[in-house]
């Protein structure tokens, strides 16, 4: 299938799903499918840098935070519409993934890793010290009255945005693996001296995948404060997106796009459920933790590692 | 003298001091990323583990949490040594340390916290100990003892494990695996048998500092997140592997933390770490005493 058509069909199926979907009665659907969708967006774009180019990124939750306090920012001084908010919002977050690649990615991965968590610090201790979007105290971000389209909730706009947010990183996701940067990726993963010996321009595609994986992660938190209403650092840059974000992936399979969709799906809706049926929020991060610490050290292809060896096996 | 010399000369203090802290914090870290090249970042989790030991001895019985940790310290030592085995047996024998090691430390540490926050819960731990309110003043500087007894521990055991590496032979042995482990292997030395106990080395000095953490300060769970990027921020800017460099980067680190706390706010004193992490990394990555 080529690039093109899959975006088709992608975007087809989010508006089918998105039209469908709003003859569900039950509210509570659309604020989990949100969570759900969040996810599946954070691990997409998560992949794009780590599954392609096997460089670990901790700093998802500092991302999505970035663009979820960009809204804010934008909220205050400007009450600018939706639109401009996420644009906005997955330009700043995209920017600061260039400039953390740019100045981390020449040397070993590990480097980036660790600068990519205490990045979420500093990002953290700064939003705490800016009162203008509210500091630690928090700032509030109420949902307009008016809903446009003729939804008949605000919620039901928010998770129109995330399925088309979510297809558009899945476009992105794909349209890159298959084509030639993708290989370029793949050819970091498998050996990086070899890639730059056979004149694959290594850093460049890094700090390129880098910059779309760190937008994404931003275009998943821009509409994170309307979601709650209310948004402060703590929530926005909980450990739980930085966890969640890696474990999905590793989970689902990291080859290739679909990989991530499956894990958010999974987890994302497991995590659902232990918080429906057992209301406790900390069980399921332990059931995170565990499943991640469990695939990586047993199962380290992921679910779709599976559906390959099962399909090998077939075709024999 | 004037007061703000005073401030000054006691935010000094207060560096160091803290620094000493830092540098016990941070000596794991030299040995399984410097040397060993394990990118353990869990290892703040298992220096949390260390206070919640201590706390509950110290709780039960009201022993010292120093002296606790020292005595318990081999149950760490153990523990670094099962982690090491999975990590060798699932990654490291595979060629499959850089992403999914990581990815299998960072669980871990998420493990670790979750489960302390099941339950301990998230309120603040404290010990309580006979010199934890003690103060010497020499004139307007001050010294609380709470500080200088984890700092005077801390900065033997760094020099006890700096002489242990450089004057035994296991020592040394880990000092060549951080160099060339195929000439270790010609020599008829197994390196993964010297990495596992370099490993244990460092999960033990993990343990002892957590109870200095607690003697330090109250402890909940998450706090250890704080110091992932302070771990490696003293290793890297000490210089990889290097146990004086580790030592000189956690007081550097920790003046320039006391400094910020004093003249621009507490609230700014997580940012100095990473903020120095990232300059190291951006403008020296080999570290002061790097090679």
């Amino acid at each position: 299938m080529s690039s093109r058509v899959f975006a088709a069909v992608a975007f087809a199926v989010a508006i089918g799903f998105a039209a469908a979907s709003q003859l569900i009665p039950n509210e509570y659907y659309f604020t989990a499918a949100y969570t759900v969708l969040q996810f599946v967006i954070l691990a997409t774009a998560w992949n794009i840098l780590g599954g392609y180019t096997g460089y670990v990124n901790f700093g998802s939750a500092a991302f999505f935070a970035i663009g979820a306090y960009t809204t804010v920012f934008l909220y205050n001084a400007y009450k600018a519409p939706l639109l401009v908010m996420i644009v906005a919002g997955t330009l700043v977050a995209g920017l600061a993934g260039l400039g953390l690649g740019y100045l981390t990615l020449r040397l070993r991965g590990v480097f980036f890793a660790i600068a990519s968590l205490a990045l979420s610090v500093v990002l953290f201790t700064f939003i705490v010290n800016w009162d203008y979007v509210g500091g630690a105290r928090g700032a509030y971000v109420l949902q307009p009255r008016e809903v446009p389209f003729g939804l008949p909730r605000y919620i039901h706009l928010l998770y129109v945005v995330m399925v088309l947010q979510a297809a558009v990183s899945l476009i992105v996701a794909r349209t890159i693996e298959k084509s030639t940067i993708g290989r370029g990726l793949a050819a970091i993963r498998d050996d990086e001296l070899a890639a730059e010996c056979s004149g694959v321009p290594t850093l460049r595609l890094k700090i390129f995948s880098t910059m779309v994986s760190c937008a994404l992660m931003g275009m998943a938190g821009t509409t994170f404060p309307y979601y709650l209403s209310f948004i402060e650092p703590t929530s926005a840059f909980s450990l739980s997106y930085a966890v969640n974000s890696i474990a999905m992936p590793l989970i689902g399979g990291m080859m290739s796009w679909i990989g991530p969709l499956i894990g958010a799906i999974l987890l994302g809706s497991v995590q659902q459920l232990v918080q429906v049926m057992f209301s406790l929020g900390a069980w399921n991060l332990l059931i995170v933790g565990v499943l991640l610490v469990l695939f990586v050290t047993l199962a380290p292809n992921g679910i779709m590692g599976w559906v390959d060896a099962w399909r090998r096996r077939k075709g024999r | 003298m004037d007061a703000s010399t005073a401030l000054v000369i006691n935010a000094i203090i207060a560096g160091l001091l803290l620094g000493g802290f830092y540098a016990a914090v941070s000596l794991g870290i030299s040995i399984s990323f410097g040397m060993l090249d394990v990118v353990n970042i869990a290892h703040p989790a298992f220096i949390i583990l260390g206070s919640y030991v201590a706390y509950i001895v110290n709780d039960r019985f009201g022993f010292d949490p120093i002296f606790v940790s020292v005595v318990l310290s081999p149950l760490f030592f153990l523990l670094g040594m099962a982690l090491y085995r999975i990590y060798y047996i699932a990654f490291e024998k595979r060629g499959q340390e850089s992403l999914r090691g990581l990815a299998f430390f960072f669980g871990i540490l998420f493990i670790t916290e979750v489960t302390l926050v099941l339950i301990f819960g998230v309120d603040y731990r404290t010990v309580g100990t006979v010199y934890g309110d003690v103060t010497w003043r020499a004139g307007p500087v001050d010294f609380p003892m709470r500080l200088v007894v984890p700092f005077l521990v801390s900065v033997t055991m760094v020099v006890g494990v700096q002489l242990f590496l450089t004057h035994t032979f296991f020592g040394r042995a880990v000092l060549a695996v951080a160099q060339d482990q195929l000439a270790l292997r010609l020599m008829g030395v197994n390196p993964v048998r010297v990495k596992e106990l370099a490993f244990a080395l460092s999960i033990a000095t993990a343990g002892v500092a957590g109870a200095f953490l607690i003697v330090i300060q109250p402890v909940q769970p998450a706090i250890g997140r704080e110091y992932i990027g302070l771990v490696f921020a003293v290793c890297v800017l000490g210089g990889m592997g290097s146990i004086w460099g580790t030592l000189i980067g956690a007081l550097v680190l920790g003046i320039a933390e006391s400094f910020t706390s004093t003249f621009f706010g507490p609230s700014w004193a997580p940012a100095v770490s990473f903020g120095l992490l990232l300059a190291t990394l951006a403008f020296r990555p080999s570290g002061l005493l790097g090679r």
